[in-house]
């Protein structure tokens, strides 16, 4: 009889999922802004040394980079275990590198050139001596400017 | 619309890679068939020679050295001020057998074929510290701020103040 009557209890009411399409959108756009594409699969062992004094790598078109390290597992058997060069997605001669790092600079329009800059991405196992024959085909291509990809953290642990 | 909104996300959940691209910046000296005949006179104490052998050990001015030595040892001949030209090296020895002054000093790396990559990062590493770390006490004491705050006119008179120098000759076997 009275108006007010006690409403019947129909356990707890559903959370609204009104919002839901908001939060997804939001966090599609976040990973969709913050991806970056791998362009090539590695084919050798990529465990960059330490570095603290680093400096970011800008204007990613200008950048071309030379992976160097032994080579994977599933590549042992035919290619064996010494260090080798990878550009681009195939196993390569260090005698190739001038020509393609040449081919990488005609690519980029003219007034930009002298900007390029050449990361080499190296294992820290490789030894000096396959970086430097690296270094000295950079020389000769006269692409002086270089990066030595490194991550952050202290040297002395290594 | 939710669901191809989903769909797009796990994809870029998948593929996205957060690390960013970061090293150690160096230019190559230009390739020159010849070598010159007379390379400019140098003072030898004005070279601060580092050789690492195979071992992955360092000499540094024929003295062998851990590597956690090596940034306090650059920045000491940097610093040295031998011919008190350098009014604003603080703390300079004033060896004889050391560098004149900043300007002067020049560092000298060579290492050896066998020589892993990571030893010779890590002293490309700590030379640059020794450097970055004189620009910045400096700019400090000049400006009140740190070396990577400051204008670019003030940072180019701190970079010619402690010009950075290194040398590296192409590697030889020096054994180990």
């Amino acid at each position: 009889m009275s108006k007010f009557k006690k409403k019947t209890g129909g356990g707890t009411p559903a959370i609204s999922t009104a919002s839901l399409p908001d939060i997804v959108f939001m966090l599609l756009f976040f990973f969709m802004v913050t991806t970056v594409m791998r362009e090539v699969t590695l084919k050798v062992e990529n465990k960059k040394p330490k570095a603290t004094e680093i400096k970011k790598l800008e204007r990613k078109s200008l950048v071309t980079y030379i992976y160097a390290g032994a080579p994977k597992k599933a590549y042992q058997s035919q290619m064996g275990t010494e260090p080798r060069v990878q550009l681009n997605d195939a196993f390569a001669r260090v005698k190739e590198i001038q020509n393609y790092v040449i081919t990488e600079r005609e690519a980029i329009n003219e007034a930009e050139r002298p900007l390029m800059t050449v990361s080499i991405k190296a294992d820290k196992k490789v030894k000096m001596g396959l970086i430097t024959d690296i270094k000295q085909e950079l020389r000769k291509a006269n692409t002086l400017k270089i990066n030595y990809s490194t991550t952050k953290g202290e040297v002395y642990n290594n | 619309m939710a669901d191809i909104a989903f769909l797009l996300l796990i994809f870029f959940l998948v593929t996205t890679t957060m690390d960013v691209d970061s090293g150690i910046n160096r230019k190559l000296p230009p390739w020159e068939p010849e070598q010159l005949q007379d390379p400019p006179p140098i003072k030898k104490k004005n070279i601060f020679t580092v050789l690492v052998n195979s071992n992955d050990q360092l000499l540094v001015e024929e003295q062998l050295m851990d590597i956690e030595d090596l940034r306090e040892a650059t920045k000491r001949f940097l610093n040295n001020n031998g011919d008190g030209s350098c009014d604003y090296c603080v703390g300079g020895l004033q060896s004889p057998t050391s560098s004149d002054n900043p300007g002067k000093a020049i560092v000298s790396l060579q290492n050896d074929r066998g020589t892993s990559y990571d030893i010779y990062i890590a002293v490309q590493n700590e030379l640059a510290a020794a450097y970055n770390e004189l620009r910045n006490e400096l700019a400090q004491r000049q400006y009140g701020r740190d070396y990577e705050n400051l204008s670019d006119d003030q940072m180019d008179e701190v970079q010619d103040a402690y010009p950075q120098k290194i040398s590296e000759a192409e590697p030889v076997s020096l054994g180990g």
